[in-house]
Order: C-alpha cells, then sequence, then structure tokens
C-alpha cells in the first residue's frame, strides 16, 4: 500500500496546469486527511466574530478542521481558542454552544481550566507525585489573532502573522465589507446551519461562482421586486468580475457601485427599501443618516473568499466546517448593527431568512446541487471537472489575474493555494 | 394543565385535533393551495432558532407573513427550484395534542410532530413541538399563527423542500 504522501505526490494529476480537478479531490478520504493535516493544521482558519464574544468569559464552541475547539474571552479581555478535550482522559470540558463562564470543569474526574486553557486544579493531585506540573497540563491552546473582528485560530507557530496571510487587500475589502454596519458596529445576529454530502471544496468554489447565480438561483430572483431582481443581474451587466488576491483568497465583486457603502448615496433607494426609510425618518433620524443605514442594510456589492474557511457573502459571513471526506457543515452567520435601529435589523433577518439557511429560498437549491455534484462524481472517474473557465481574458489586477464575473479565477486562486499548502 | 373537564371541551379536542390531520394531509399531499386557504391573511409561519420568542428580531429558519407564504409556494410550484422539482416526499404524524387555552372565537393547541422524508434514496427524521393559534370562523378553523420547533432547530440541519 503506498503511504498517503507518496500516493498524491503528483499534484499536477489532482490539479493540473490548465486548471482542471481530478474527481478523486473530492472523493478519496485518504486525501482529505491529507488536507486536514497539511491544509487545516497549519494555516489560519476563522473560528468567530468578536462580537459573538461580547464580555469577559464569553465562549462559544467552533471547529479547526476536524478539531472541536472553545473560542473564549478572558478576564484580561485576550480571545483564546482552546482544544476541547481534557489533558487528564480527553472527554470534553464543554458541550454548550455558547454562553458564559468562569471556568471549565471537566465532567469526569473534575480537572478545572481557566478562561486561558491553564490548569487551575484537580482533585487528590498528591497522587501523581509532588513534582507534578499543571502549568504542562492546560487545555492545548491555539495561536490566535484577529482583523476588524473577524478572530483566527492556528495549529501552527511557524505560520506568518495573521494580517500578512491575509495581505493588504484582502484586509481592504474586510474594512470595506464591514461598512455594512452603516455606522454601527457589525454584530453576529444568529446564524443557520445545515450540513451537506459534498466534499468541502464544493463549497469553497460556490461563494466564488457568479456562473451558477440566474440559474440555481432563477426562483429567489422571481421572488424579487423588480429594482432588486435587477441588482442581481450582474451576469447581464457584466460590470462585476472576479480577483484573484494571492495566498488563496479572492474577491468576486458583483455590484461594483456598492463596494464602497459610502459612496453613490444619491443612488435610488430601491423600493422593498422604502418602508425601512419611512421608519427610520418616522423615528427621527436624520437624513443623512438614514440613507446610509439604508444602504448599509442592502449589505456590500463583493464576495470576499477566505482560504479555507470563511466568506464574506453581501450581507452575511459564510463559514464550511468540513466532516469527513463527502460531508461537510456550512453555517450562514447574519450580520446587524450594533446598539443600530431595531428596524433596520430586523429587515437585515428577514432578508438574510429570505435566502440563507435550511428554509431559504436560495440555500437549499445550492445545497442540492453541490450535492448533485457530489453523486456525479461516482460515474466518468476519468473526467476533469473545469474550473478553467475565463481563462481566455484575464488580465491583471492588483496581487493576481483578474477575470470576468462569471470566470472561475476565484477557484483558481483557492487551488492554487492548495497546490502550495499540498506540496509542503 | 387544561383537563377536558365536560363532554364540549371532548368535541372541542375532537375538531382540533380533525383540523390539524386535515392540515398535514394536505402538507404531505403538497396541496399548498388549500393550506394557504386555512390561514388568516394577518397570520405568521413561524420555525424559531433556539428558545426564543421574539420572532420580529431574532433570527428564525422562516417567518412568513402572506406575501412570504404565497411567495414560497409560489417557489415550490413554479419548477425552476432544483430542491422542490421534484421535492422530497414525506410522511408525517401529528399527535399529542393539549389544548393550551381556548378563549372567545381562539383556541390554541400545542402538539408534536413528526416527519421522514425521503429523496435520492435516503430517509431524514424530523422531530418538532408545534403550536397553532387557530381562530373559529364561518368556514371551520383559520390559523392565526403557528409555531414548529425543531428539536434540533439551532443545531446542523438539511435543507427543507417542504412545510412542518
Amino acid at each position: 500500500m503506498l503511504h498517503a504522501s507518496e500516493k498524491f505526490s503528483d499534484l499536477d494529476a489532482l490539479y493540473s496546469p490548465d486548471a482542471k480537478v481530478a474527481t478523486s479531490m473530492y472523493e478519496d478520504a485518504d486525501l482529505f486527511s491529507e488536507e486536514m493535516e497539511r491544509i487545516f493544521k497549519r494555516t489560519w482558519v476563522w473560528v468567530a466574530h468578536d462580537s459573538e464574544l461580547a464580555d469577559k468569559g464569553s465562549f462559544k464552541l467552533s471547529n479547526v478542521g476536524l478539531e472541536p475547539v472553545i473560542v473564549v474571552r478572558d478576564r484580561k479581555g485576550e480571545v483564546n481558542v482552546l482544544v476541547n478535550r481534557c489533558r487528564h482522559r480527553a472527554a470534553t470540558v464543554c458541550e454548550v454552544k455558547k454562553g458564559k463562564t468562569s471556568s471549565f470543569q471537566c465532567p469526569y474526574h473534575g480537572w478545572g481550566y481557566g478562561l486561558d486553557g491553564s490548569l487551575r486544579g484537580l482533585p487528590y493531585p498528591e497522587q501523581y507525585g509532588a513534582d507534578f506540573d499543571k502549568g504542562a497540563h492546560g487545555l492545548k491552546t491555539l495561536r490566535t489573532e484577529s482583523y476588524n473582528g473577524m478572530i483566527f485560530a492556528t495549529f501552527n507557530d511557524e505560520i506568518e502573522p495573521l494580517v500578512d496571510f491575509l495581505g493588504p487587500e484582502v484586509c481592504r475589502y474586510i474594512d470595506l465589507f464591514m461598512k455594512q454596519g452603516g455606522g454601527f458596529p457589525v454584530k453576529v445576529l444568529g446564524e443557520h446551519q445545515f450540513s451537506v454530502p459534498m466534499n468541502w471544496k464544493v463549497q469553497l468554489e460556490n461563494t466564488t461562482d457568479a456562473y451558477h447565480f440566474p440559474v440555481v438561483h432563477k426562483s429567489f430572483m422571481q421572488s424579487l421586486d423588480g429594482d432588486a431582481e435587477e441588482a442581481f443581474k450582474f451576469l447581464d451587466t457584466g460590470k462585476g468580475y472576479v480577483e484573484d488576491l494571492g495566498n488563496g483568497h479572492s474577491v468576486m465583486v458583483m455590484i461594483p457601485e456598492r463596494i464602497d457603502l459610502d459612496e453613490h448615496l444619491d443612488d435610488p433607494i430601491e423600493e422593498r427599501f422604502q418602508p425601512l426609510v419611512k421608519e427610520l425618518r418616522d423615528d427621527g433620524y436624520p437624513e443623512d443618516q438614514v440613507l446610509k443605514i439604508v444602504r448599509a442594510v442592502g449589505g456590500a456589492g463583493f464576495n470576499l473568499n477566505l482560504f479555507p474557511n470563511v466568506s464574506f457573502s453581501l450581507a452575511f459571513f459564510r463559514v464550511l466546517t468540513p466532516v469527513n471526506v463527502e460531508k461537510t457543515d456550512i453555517r450562514h452567520i447574519a450580520l446587524g448593527m450594533e446598539g443600530g435601529p431595531a428596524a433596520a435589523n430586523r429587515m437585515r433577518l428577514r432578508l438574510h431568512e429570505h435566502f440563507q439557511g435550511p428554509m431559504g429560498f436560495g440555500s437549499p437549491d445550492d445545497a442540492e446541487v453541490w450535492e448533485r455534484v457530489q453523486r456525479g462524481t461516482k460515474g466518468g472517474e476519468d473526467l476533469p471537472i473545469l474550473v478553467n473557465r475565463g481563462l481566455v481574458d484575464e488580465t491583471p489586477g492588483t496581487l493576481g489575474p483578474r477575470g470576468h464575473i462569471s470566470a472561475e479565477t476565484g477557484m483558481r486562486a483557492a487551488y492554487k493555494m492548495w497546490k502550495r499548502m499540498m506540496s509542503r | 394543565m387544561n383537563m377536558i373537564s365536560n363532554v364540549n371541551d371532548l368535541g372541542l379536542l375532537q375538531k382540533v385535533s380533525a383540523f390539524l390531520w386535515a392540515e398535514a394531509a394536505l402538507l404531505d399531499d403538497k396541496d399548498y393551495d388549500a393550506w394557504l386557504a386555512l390561514w388568516l391573511t394577518e397570520g405568521f409561519y413561524t420555525l424559531p432558532i433556539g428558545e426564543g420568542e421574539d420572532f420580529d428580531n431574532q433570527l428564525n429558519l422562516c417567518h412568513d407573513n402572506d406575501r412570504m407564504r404565497r411567495d414560497r409556494i409560489q417557489r415550490f410550484k413554479q419548477g425552476f427550484s432544483i430542491s422542490s422539482a421534484p421535492p422530497a416526499l414525506t410522511v408525517r404524524t401529528v399527535s399529542r395534542f393539549v389544548i393550551d387555552s381556548a378563549e372567545g372565537d381562539t383556541v390554541t393547541v400545542s402538539s408534536a410532530e413528526h416527519v421522514i422524508e425521503d429523496k435520492f434514496g435516503r430517509q431524514r427524521v424530523w422531530a418538532a413541538n408545534m403550536k397553532h393559534t387557530l381562530v373559529v370562523s364561518e368556514q371551520g378553523f383559520k390559523i392565526r399563527a403557528k409555531v414548529v420547533r425543531l428539536l434540533n432547530s439551532d443545531g446542523v440541519l438539511n435543507s427543507f423542500s417542504y412545510l412542518f
């Protein structure tokens, strides 16, 4: 039997220089194990947004690849990411999805840990001898850094700082994305979670795939009013683009006028936002703030896709968690304005429910086609999967190639990074 | 607990049960126009996430007013939504009826719902607590509110091509 790393030594056979993906990329369990080690254990993985950890002691459960972690704000206000596994006999120390606590105690033998993961106490410690080192038995902690509220963790102590991994263009787009706070801090309002029988890379591809939108989301488009429907016809207008931002990241600009939400504030307001305009005016918000809030409620005009697990998608975060080679969990995190008008946040919630999640008008159709990809790979093992669309007219962008709005430039950016990480 | 105390109450439970069973049959049959006709225009059809009660100000799986209900049914029926063309088949049972209150023309009833769906040769099972607010009208009961709390509403679900 070949050792896994030998089996996958020819990376060109898995992702070819002319942008074709081998079928085994979606269905080989050994390759999946390699990816978890070489990618998810070695790079920055998104785990939480700042607003989910509002206070000292606030925590939530998350994942870094296959590893369950606790993300918690300690007494000093620092965010720690801890592997959810007691150092004694491996039991999870927390099974509450989110909440507030002063410590984590293992339910099996009572080992107690502080919010920074340090081992605080254990029953009858004398049986370990006088030289037992509590300092060496804390919960395993991950290196943790954040940018503009987005918290990432990594098992790799050697990796570059988060801001260097993101790079200047990604940071610029993150800052632009956060303008949808409309002058208020961006806050997580809730999340939809659903599992799809597909390889994680099928999802990774999708957030940078504008080509599917008018086909898969026709029924969503039909539920929109005229001018809202116009806004989603970005393939017809052809003004958008996809750009490789380096390190596997990419941006897909669908509505260029909505890259910077502080600009074009004089543009006409869509019909569907008129009731909100009236409500904000009636609540006494000054006119310039009304325009800014209403514009922000509509979200940004782009999807920013970070390798390997998070996407800033128009108005929400899309997070993928690989479960096994043919199963991936998806979270659609709804965002709103901390301290902003309740009416604006209500509209954000209803817009999120309209498209996203298990009962949205969009996500179920996405989930269906992703599953169909996974089912389709059972046939024609020798046939490649094409991500070469739009190679014909790519031009140089700031950090990488820029292609047509329907180009698969973002997928190629991700697979380029995939190859880089799998080759070392 | 609101126990059955006389013959009239028993009659109410029977009528309510018959209504909810009929509704369940419409949903399994995907007879959505008939289902829409069961509603009062001002009613909300809500699948909350978690324990919250403030549906307007929280994220739900769905929180449909009349317009959204009609758009949802339109989406199911038009044939452009790949997840609902064809949809999963469902068989459901509704039981454990408890009349929570009956005042004037309004009855609230709690029940349990089990749904088994079938698609791609795979069956999935869903369980939910339901609460209906029903109003007596000349055409029988009308739904003013229906809240369906999936047992794992705040967990990892799958996408749904049908209604609960």
